[in-house]
């Protein structure tokens, strides 16, 4: 099975989101990158299927050089190949367009993608993709199985949970599920000394157009100060959410 | 030319986000100085989407389309897009809705903004403003294809009534079903969806362990809300999956979001910050949940969950 998986590279959860150039540009400074999060819940997948069925695994991104230490990491968590289209990511059908195009030169069974990334939240990318591929797509995907041509998946819906059979070539969008949090991996010294040697191929975006720009960005208003209640007066608290906050 | 809307439903009745989709619509087609047509799916009675704004309903009813299948269902909004020589599409912010709304990008040339919070900045050029950074910002943005479809974030524009009356017809697209199939559904009709809810109750590690879990429960059975919880909870297996909510788990935006030992790590709030009204109870003072919260309660939860729970039923009873 050849596998391809798709590769955001975003701010670390944990990062101060501040603009620059007069709030049209997200402000790098100071700021790590880490592997999208529902990302690397599928590329882990892809490991287990490499590991316990035999597969072959490749990592793409659409971005800058400065993505570079992203996809090393994904190589030295096991990945065999990868493949960074040299573009800005400007737009999520400019993205799919360029992971299309990649997706159809390698031929892959199953693509991984994450249901959104962390920094945008477009959540479209893997739609598109599939769409652009003509491939079966799963969307908010919790459970993975390939057992020949055939795939078991399971998507989370509003409320619960679904069972879907779909046959090969899939593009899935991913997130935590499809393994654990315990079974993500740290890279560990000789996986990092081995993705040194492994190939990162990177190649010119074929041109399409984007769709959408960005055009400026705000921040949410300042929080006014908690209201605190004593523990021994919630009727105080009913009083509060019944008449000045209306919410019961 | 007319706003198209898919007017989600379930079991053959509408979804309330249905009524938000609509009102927003009716907003959008009084800028752009036309009506609204939404598309139903087996739903036998829209009369009341006229009250949202919508001019005309086009009813789809085919048996083949009772489990919902993204592509069949793309390509029956797709189909009626072009009926209507409809420029603007709009969804709702649902699991089905996202998954639908990219294969109608590709299908009609579409750009599609997703998590769009207020009616558009601009009509020409077409400039949106959306969430960014799992709601630590927002970003505006500009469509350029000729169509254009946005996924309206839950709760964040209203359900805003307006006159006039949904003229009805029956529409019958050629349908692409796919070749996925839905071999079975899961899911809990007592309860109600995350999604859905008006209210949420969440806990958290301060819960102590599974075993406690009918504070939260019962907290929520007297509102009428949704559980949740933190991370930690689902990565230990006190919780399902599905309850985990935050930045890497489900987005909540309710109106009235509780969190009982809930630290509020920057991760948890990033996710559930879209909620209008926001309570903590914690042991802590210095847990920076009381920063983002609206009320607070420093306490126990064992101690004040179990009066908060006696008090409601009071206040509900008399109410
Ligand atoms: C990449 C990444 C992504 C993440 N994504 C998410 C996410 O999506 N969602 C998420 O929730 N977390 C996420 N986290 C985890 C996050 O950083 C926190 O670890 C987590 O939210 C803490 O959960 P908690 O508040 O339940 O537990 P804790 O931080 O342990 O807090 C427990 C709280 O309970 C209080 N408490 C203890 N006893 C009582 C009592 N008897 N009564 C009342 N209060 C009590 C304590 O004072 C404390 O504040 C993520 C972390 C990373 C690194």
């Amino acid at each position: 099975m050849k596998i391809l998986v798709c590769i955001s590279h975003v701010p670390d959860t944990t990062s101060k989101i501040n603009f620059t150039d007069g709030d049209t540009k997200f402000d790098t400074n100071g700021v790590s990158f880490v592997i999208n999060p529902n990302d690397e819940f599928g590329l882990t997948r892809a490991m287990w299927f490499k590991e316990k069925q035999g597969a072959s695994v490749d990592v793409v991104n659409v971005g800058g050089a400065d993505t570079e230490p992203t996809i090393r990491k994904c190589l030295a968590i096991g990945a065999d190949n990868a493949i960074r289209v040299n573009a800005d990511p400007s737009d999520s059908f400019f993205v799919a367009q360029e992971l299309a195009s990649v997706a159809k030169n390698g031929g892959y069974d199953l693509i991984i993608a994450g249901r959104e990334s962390i920094d945008y939240n477009g959540g479209v990318v893997p739609g598109m993709l599939a769409a652009l591929l003509d491939a079966n797509f799963v969307n908010t995907c919790i459970s993975l199985e390939v057992d020949g041509t055939s795939a078991t998946a399971v998507r989370e819906i509003d409320g619960g949970k679904e069972t879907i059979k779909a046959t090969l070539p899939l593009v899935i969008g991913g997130q935590k599920g499809l393994v654990e949090e315990s079974d993500l991996r740290i890279p560990n010294m000789r996986g990092i000394m081995m993705a040194r040697k492994k190939p990162l191929t990177v190649i010119e975006p074929t041109g399409t157009a984007s769709q959408s720009q960005p055009s400026s960005f705000s921040k949410p208003e300042p929080k006014g100060s908690v209201k605190l209640v004593s523990a021994d007066n919630l009727d105080e608290l009913i009083g509060l959410l019944h008449n000045e906050a209306k919410v019961i | 030319m007319s706003v198209l809307i898919y007017a989600e439903s379930e079991n053959g009745s509408l979804r309330k986000g249905a009524f938000e989709v609509a009102s927003y619509a009716k907003g959008v087609a009084d800028a752009l100085g036309t009506t609204v047509t939404a598309v139903t799916i087996n739903v036998s009675d829209v009369s009341v989407l006229g009250t949202y704004g919508v001019s005309k309903v086009l009813q789809v009813s085919n048996d083949s389309l009772e489990k919902f299948q993204a592509k069949s269902y793309s390509s029956i909004i797709a189909e009626a897009a072009k009926a209507e020589d409809s420029k603007v599409i709009i969804l709702s912010s649902s699991t089905n809705s996202k998954y639908v709304a990219p294969l109608l990008g590709v299908a009609l040339n579409a750009a599609v903004a997703s998590n769009v919070v207020s009616l558009p900045k601009s009509t020409s050029p077409f400039v949106v403003e959306r969430t960014a950074f799992t709601n630590k910002a927002f970003q505006d943005t500009q469509l350029n294809s000729e169509v254009k479809i946005i996924c309206v974030s839950s709760n964040a524009y209203g359900i805003k009534e307006a006159e006039g009356s949904a003229a009805a017809e029956a529409f019958s697209p050629t349908i692409d079903s796919g070749s996925l199939e839905v071999v079975s559904i899961d899911k809990a009709t007592d309860k109600v969806s995350i999604a859905d809810a008006e209210v949420v109750v969440s806990g958290g590690r301060g819960l102590k362990g599974p075993e406690n879990w009918h504070l939260i429960e019962d907290l929520a059975d007297v509102l009428g809300a949704a559980t949740a919880c933190s991370k930690p909870v689902s990565d230990m297996g006190w919780r399902p999956h599905s309850e985990h909510v935050g930045q890497t788990g489900k987005p909540v935006a309710t109106n009235l979001y509780i969190a009982v030992g809930i630290s509020g790590a920057i991760q948890h709030l990033a996710g559930i910050n879209a909620s209008k009204v926001k309570v903590v109870v914690n042991t802590d003072p210095e847990a920076p949940f009381f920063k983002a919260a609206d009320y607070g309660v420093v306490g126990d939860a064992f101690e004040v969950v179990p009066q908060l729970i006696e008090k409601l039923k009071e206040f509900k009873s008399a109410n």
